[in-house]
């Protein structure tokens, strides 16, 4: 046991970044909008988060620093989706090379620098369970607001009125509008504060996790995010799960490299990623046996009121 | 008088309007570019006046560009295949880096002192192992119809890292002084460069495949497939034109594609296999194969502009001190400016006067 709670709790804080991600993509994804630029939100949320927090010592300024920057930036690409109609795709992409670019660019001053950040806050009585209680409640306050998130988000999407009306309209926008309600403001909604989430996901990297700045720090968890969102069939329970098995997988993957094997490093370092496209396929096999996916319906097709059929 | 702007909805884009939509975009994402470098503390006509006199000032930054246009052109190629069949291939990179490897193991473990056995082994070792990690999405979507946008993605983390085991460990030059890299590779495995440019003979081969992919896309049957399915899977599978073979087919010939731009960039230039010897070649690749419509020669003219910028970042790194990041910025604006303008290809945007009630 000793030896497996400190790598669960590792599981659990480095798939802290992935799971608000994971969640952000959820909203946006259901909402009928697919968002492939998460990697270059979190780089932007994980720098300005570190910014904000370096000049004013608060982390909490940092965090939602970085959610409104993560807002203004999906703007964008709600627009070009929702509006536009443009392909979401590149779309996406160009997001990612936007947020990459710019985040190294003004964040060249940042490296080398470190903030005291998060520290870590041991819930009373919860933390003295055995196991559980330092797997789970021995963290940072943003790892609790992510259960939070978490609860709140499974309420909101199957058992309330804006839930339902978020999962109408990535099923059948006609229907939405059929309705009253604007198919267009939702989306552009869900994709701004998805983008948002994946931001503060960024944020948690350079403000909990690491506590400093380095240029393209996120390593590829954007798109594992992504990833996540399909194996968790967009229901943000699963994506909880999702996001600790590679937290799991990153962290083992540091503790087997700290414990000075011999194995080398690079290969350590292709695990997260093969395990992503493993975890894919099962999905896709599942999927192709006719077990039924609850995807939303009209994802990644722009909507259009005049061309509605 | 009130007037108010009216969106109408195209049937029919002029041709003019066509050739000079790019070109609007791209001006207005200069512009927005340079809005966004000036945010960042960087003038951005200082900026722009800079990287033009790098990339076009000199007969030495001319062939530095074409330098750059090559792998540009060939990934460009090996994306634009993918697209035709609206197969999403971001994998260029990684596809690129795997076929470096090859090149670099061909070279390890084949010593030839024929030039033209050498270099050949080299290109097919790098066609067959780029074409294999093309596969691997391709097999994996053809069968499970598994996401390849991902996966092409995750690909690409594994074959960077692949590569690193490689000059990080076995194959490690002892003589570098802990430089991680692998030995030069001996004169015979080198492309011949021009006169005394960097110039290498992969331009030739870039050429060579963008009249290919011309001739296949255009005028063979394979090409009919491709774009059948590409433009209607479904109707293509009616007409009886198989789905899955096909995007095994279509993955494999653009990771092959992608990986002869790994060999010939570090056949041609570099010399031997490196860190970083691809510095984002696989995702500008996206760029230019969405920016030309998939249009041979456009993919030429795109991969020029980009081999421009590419130079002309390295020279502002050096002259204004920022970091290439910068050139990402500029070609996320550019995506961005060529979306926003998708709008006016598809609607015209009309001033009509207001009727009084």
């Amino acid at each position: 046991m000793d030896f497996f709670v400190p790598i669960l709790a590792a599981a659990v804080r480095s798939g802290t970044p992935i799971l608000y991600a994971s969640l952000g993509e959820i909203l946006t994804e259901r909402s009928g909008v697919q968002n492939l630029g998460l990697e270059g939100l979190m780089l932007m949320g994980a720098f300005s988060g570190f910014t904000v927090t370096y000049s004013t010592g608060n982390p909490w300024f940092g965090v939602v620093t970085a959610f409104i920057v993560g807002i203004a930036i999906s703007l964008v690409h709600a627009f070009l989706s929702v509006s536009v109609g443009a392909n979401q795709i590149v779309s996406g992409l160009a997001v990612t090379m936007f947020g990459t670019g710019a985040s190294s660019l003004l964040g060249r001053k940042m490296i080398g620098l470190t903030i005291p950040g998060f520290s870590k806050v041991p819930i009373p009585f919860l933390s003295r369970i055995p196991v559980f209680g330092p797997v789970f409640f021995e963290h940072d306050p943003l790892v609790y607001i992510s259960y939070g998130l978490v609860f709140f988000l499974v309420w909101f999407i199957f058992y309330t009125r804006p839930g339902l009306n978020l999962r109408a309209v990535g099923e059948s926008p006609v229907v939405v509008d059929a309705m009253g309600l604007s198919a267009v403001k939702l989306r552009y909604f869900y994709t701004m504060i998805g983008g948002g989430l994946a931001s503060v996901g960024g944020a948690y990297m350079s403000l909990a996790y690491t506590k400093m700045w380095g240029e393209g720090m996120t390593a590829g968890r954007g798109w594992i995010a992504i990833a996540i969102v399909i194996f968790a069939v967009w229901h943000p329970a699963r994506a909880v799960l999702g996001a600790y098995l590679f937290g799991g997988v990153g962290a083992m993957q540091l503790r087997i490299q700290a414990a000075g094997t011999s194995f080398p490093a690079p290969v350590l370092m292709m695990m997260p990623y093969i395990f992503t496209i493993l975890v894919l396929l099962v999905i896709s096999i599942k999927k192709g046996r006719g077990i039924l996916i609850d995807s939303p319906g009209s994802l990644g097709i722009p909507y259009s009121r005049e061309e509605r059929g | 008088m009130k007037y108010r702007i009216v969106f109408r909805k195209r049937f029919r884009t002029g041709m003019i309007f066509e050739g000079v939509l790019p070109v609007l975009s791209v001006l207005a994402a200069l512009f927005l570019a340079g809005v966004a470098l000036m945010f960042f503390g960087v003038s951005p006509l200082e900026a722009y006046r800079a990287m033009f006199r790098g990339a076009l000032g000199s007969w030495y930054g001319f062939s530095e560009v074409l330098v750059k246009t090559i792998p540009l052109v060939i990934s460009g190629v090996a994306v634009g295949f993918a697209f035709r069949m609206k197969i999403w291939n971001i994998g260029a990179e990684g596809q690129i880096y795997m076929g470096a490897l090859a090149t670099a193991a061909a070279v390890r473990f084949l010593q030839s002192s024929s030039q033209f056995s050498m270099l050949l082994a080299m290109a097919v070792a790098a066609v067959i192992a780029g074409g294999f990690w093309g596969c691997i999405a391709g097999v994996l979507k053809a069968r499970w119809n598994v996401n390849e946008v991902i996966t092409t993605l995750m690909l690409n983390y594994v074959a960077i890292h692949l590569a690193e085991y490689f000059i990080y460990g076995p194959w490690r030059d002892p003589s570098s002084l802990g430089f991680p890299m692998t030995p030069p590779f001996p004169p015979s495995a080198r492309l011949p460069q021009f006169l005394d440019t960097r110039v290498h003979l992969g331009i030739v081969a870039a050429i060579v495949l963008v009249l290919i992919f011309r001739l296949v896309i255009r005028w063979t049957r394979w090409g009919f497939e491709i774009r059948a399915v590409g433009e209607n899977p479904k109707a293509a599978e009616y007409a009886g034109i198989r789905y899955g073979r096909n995007v095994v087919m279509v993955m494999f010939v653009s990771g092959a594609i992608a990986g002869l731009a790994g060999m010939t960039e570090i056949a041609g230039l570099q010399g031997r296999l490196q860190p970083g010897m691809s510095p984002g070649y696989g995702y500008t690749a996206i760029i230019i194969a969405w920016l030309a419509r998939l249009n041979p020669w456009g993919i030429i003219i795109v991969s020029f502009f980009m081999g421009v910028l590419l130079v002309g970042g390295e020279t502002i790194q050096v002259i204004m001190r920022l970091p290439l990041a910068s050139v990402q910025v500029i070609q996320g604006c550019i995506l961005f400016s060529v979306l926003a303008f998708e709008f006016f290809r598809n609607y015209r945007v009309l001033l009509v006067r207001k009727e009084r009630n």
